[in-house]
């Protein structure tokens, strides 16, 4: 929740910045004076006292992901090209039966689950609402994991359900988008003033600010340096919200199941099996049990990962699982 | 004067809504249990047809066998009586009994590789995942529930209001349930 307040913030400082400097917008101007038919001076605030960049920005942003919102699931089902599972399976039954059960333990409607033709270990949900979302897990998977297993990965796909975790990206991508068309805009916007004398000198003075000219020169540069970074920064922030809405998953998983061993094994398989699932694209990365790109950022624990992965290392969801398994064991001893 | 028809004005709103709280929480724990009801009902609708399939080729194991209809018959009974202590002990008697015809059937690779009691395994399996979860539910809602009547200042309005604690679903202490099943390499 931190992480998205600041995300916010983030977006607020690029975009209402973009309106102070680009569109003459201030929330705090000194109103112009007006001698009116009457015979009186009258404050009239300039026109665009809205902040028309920011909320412009926002609403394509949300313009961008309002496809993803209306039908998410149907369209990730269709890129992954996944089927529903068939009763008349043995698997694919137990699969079946595994997800009512997690429904039952979680007091909610079973999700649909369906089977993506895949070699690979994977599994993930989609859909906005709980009550028609959906779980998929590929073939490699379902073949590989044994009950508990798939138990703990359906749990762990069950919970990004019911945290709404899929709203909370939606909403994260949307802001990277409106961070992005910012960027952009400036950028472009800056490019074109260049040439006809630059900007700050034509923004402070269209302005009648006094003697803050310096101050104000500073606040642009450091802004300047901001949107330049934007889009690495944003997407940085998207990521954290990702890496902590899974830990937040395996743990509200293991909350249904009472069982971190059985998440900690089907990690451990999947990370043994280290080709990347073809069959699901990035979008819908970070509503996986891992990352579907293969375990190239995933299995290191550096800077890199701590910054770009959708997903935390592996090694350190299962040590958490494992921290998990011993405190209940201790808890379980003291009773 | 005001005052004082502020503070009861306040206390009002204050009492209505932990009201309403409470009736919310009483009737998630009566679904919940209604859920437990449903899976152990299920449950003991497919106990006929696993002894009809396994019985065959366990013919040695007539007393598990046995042991599976008896429990059954008792948790059937119990469940009609309504007495949930007796359910509970009863229902147990036939985790457990379900449970060992369960670990002997793996002896068997005729049982093993025949796909309908395969499949009928898989079933009860399933079942007895959903009464542990749905017990789990319930014992978690209950814990809230009554959590939520003793705590200051609600339990000086719940009994007024009607409430009174609910009972967890917890295996009697000395119930077969408990024990560690005894592995003998041996046999």
């Amino acid at each position: 929740m931190l992480i998205m307040a600041a995300f916010i913030g983030f977006f607020l400082v690029i975009g209402l910045g973009f309106d102070y400097f680009y569109l003459n917008f201030s929330p705090v101007k000194t109103p112009d004076y007006i001698w009116n038919d009457a015979g009186y001076h009258e404050p009239r605030r300039a026109a665009g006292n809205i902040p028309f960049g920011t909320v412009i920005a926002l609403l394509v942003g949300f313009g961008m992901t309002a496809n993803g919102m209306m039908n998410g699931a149907k369209m990730v089902l269709r890129s992954t090209m996944a089927r529903p599972a068939d009763p008349g399976d043995e698997k694919e039954r137990q699969l079946l039966n595994v997800v009512s059960e997690m429904a039952v333990a979680a007091g909610a409607k079973a999700p649909a689950a369906y089977i993506v033709p895949d070699r690979d270990l994977n599994a993930f949900a989609a859909g906005i609402n709980p009550e028609n979302s959906v779980i998929a897990v590929t073939e490699g998977l379902l073949g590989s994991l044994n009950r508990e297993e798939l138990q703990a990965v359906v749990a762990h796909e069950m919970s990004h359900i019911r945290n709404y975790d899929m709203r909370l990206m939606t909403v994260s991508a949307a802001l990277m988008g409106a961070i992005a068309l910012l960027s952009d805009l400036t950028g472009r916007t800056m490019r074109s003033r260049s040439l006809r004398g630059g900007a700050v000198s034509r923004s402070a003075g269209s302005r009648d600010r006094g003697g803050a000219g310096p101050v104000m020169a500073l606040a642009f540069a450091l802004w300047l340096v901001l949107v330049i970074l934007a889009p690495v920064i944003s997407r940085m922030l998207a990521m954290a919200i990702s890496r902590e809405r899974e830990f937040l998953a395996d743990a509200s998983g293991v909350e249904l199941t009472r069982n971190p061993l059985a998440l900690v094994s089907a990690l451990e398989k999947i990370r043994a099996a280290v080709t990347p699932t073809y069959a699901i694209n990035n979008g819908v990365a970070h509503m996986c049990i891992t990352d579907p790109r293969g375990s190239l950022l995933e299995d290191k624990a550096g800077l890199a990962a701590d910054l770009f992965a959708t997903h935390p290392p592996l090694q350190k969801r299962i040590l958490a699982l494992k921290v998990m398994a011993y405190q209940r064991e201790q808890e379980y001893k003291s009773t | 004067m005001y005052l004082a028809l502020f503070i009861i004005l306040a206390v009002g709103v204050g009492v209505a809504f932990m009201f309403n709280r409470l009736i919310e929480m009483r009737n998630q724990t009566a679904n919940a249990f209604t859920q437990i009801d449903v899976q152990l009902k299920r449950r003991c609708d497919l106990i006929p047809n696993l002894i009809n399939s396994v019985k065959g080729e366990m013919k040695f194991e007539q007393a598990t066998l046995e042991k599976v209809i008896q429990a059954r018959a008792a948790a059937v009974t119990a469940g009609h009586s309504g007495n949930m202590g007796e359910m509970m002990a009863k229902e147990g008697m036939l985790t457990q009994a379900l449970g060992k015809l369960m670990a002997l059937s793996e002896n068997y690779p005729n049982l093993k590789a025949n796909e309908s009691v395969k499949a009928l395994m898989e079933e009860l399996t399933h079942t007895e995942n959903q009464i542990g979860f749905s017990r789990q539910l319930y014992n978690d809602l209950v814990t809230k529930f009554n959590t939520a009547q003793q705590v200051f200042p609600t339990n000086l309005f719940a009994a007024a209001l009607g409430f009174s604690p609910a009972e967890l679903f917890e295996l009697p202490s000395d119930s077969a349930d408990r024990a560690v099943p005894k592995v003998d390499l041996q046999q």
